[in-house]
């Protein structure tokens, strides 16, 4: 078994144990949260502050030692743009994240509680990446 | 305000920005699910494949091994619960699915790769993003559960 495999898959676990933790793998709490004419569930917020200050600080620790533990180089996007695919996309995926409860994390780490609809979105899902992929 | 799910809704992030620091730490590698999954599927770039598999099997683990330890998670009214059922039928799930599939394609992330990563890179591409599909996501709410009904 590699190493890199195998730090790959401990973070797959974290990632899993955290969206379980958290409640992400109900869709009726992130629908909660988007619902903010309704019964507004205020989790999801609490969600993104722990993942997003515990990502900042981790993110300037790793990049501090030059290069990964386990690979050659840091991998970081670069394109600084804003374009009509980036904008449009998102609202895209906005919607059927409004309708379903379900982004691709949850929806993915959910496979233990597998139902008919949830397949339906699995495959529908890696149907979309197939297609923007043959659209660009 | 429920104090409890929302420690919880807190203690998830923090390992979810741990796992997310980690495959940075370790590989280099931005966490983005919806780049990390499709690239499994439709790249399978060479040395850049196996660590994608294993990523998406411990992601699938994570809850699995809660359910083993017999512990619940923070489904909204099943304290037992791990996983939370769908809102709707197959037919509404393939609609999502594909929005969602398509949208995080063609917008290059999702909640975790534009939302986690992106917003804590300080990325305005990212930040962007990811206000705009909160937004949309908030108005579809609106739209089909207030005015229309739906799913509710």
């Amino acid at each position: 078994m590699n190493l890199k495999a195998l730090m790959g898959y401990l973070a797959g676990l974290l990632f899993g144990l955290g969206l379980a933790v958290s409640g992400m793998t109900d869709p009726a709490r992130v629908i909660g949260f988007l619902d903010i004419a309704g019964a507004w569930d205020p989790t999801l917020a609490f969600v993104m502050g722990g993942a997003v200050v515990t990502t900042f600080v981790g993110f300037r620790l790793a990049w501090h030692r030059g290069d990964p533990l386990f690979g050659d180089v840091f991998h970081i996007p670069t394109r600084r743009d804003l374009d009509g695919r980036l904008i449009g996309g998102a609202a895209l995926f906005g919607i059927g994240w409004g309708l379903s409860g379900y982004c691709p994390g949850p929806a993915v780490a959910s496979i233990a509680g597998l139902s008919w609809p949830l397949a339906a979105m699995l495959l529908a899902m890696v149907g979309g990446w197939f297609l923007a992929r043959r659209w660009s | 305000m429920d104090w409890g799910s929302a420690l919880q809704g807190l203690l998830g992030g923090v390992l979810i920005g741990a796992s997310a620091s980690w495959l940075m730490a370790a590989l280099g590698r931005v966490a983005g699910i919806s780049g990390i999954v499709s690239g499994l599927l439709f790249d399978r770039p060479t040395g850049d494949t196996a660590w994608r598999l294993t990523f998406l099997l411990g992601l699938v683990s994570g809850p699995v091994l809660l359910l083993l330890l017999g512990e619940g998670g923070n489904v909204a009214g099943q304290p037992d619960a791990v996983v939370g059922p769908p809102v709707g039928g197959a037919g509404l799930m393939l609609a999502a699915g594909a929005l969602v599939g398509f949208g995080t394609g063609i917008g290059s992330g999702c909640t975790s790769g534009h939302g986690v990563c992106g917003l804590s890179r300080l990325s305005v591409r990212s930040l962007m993003a990811t206000v705009t599909f909160l937004v949309a996501g908030m108005v579809t709410v609106y739209v089909s559960r207030h005015l229309m009904g739906v799913g509710a």
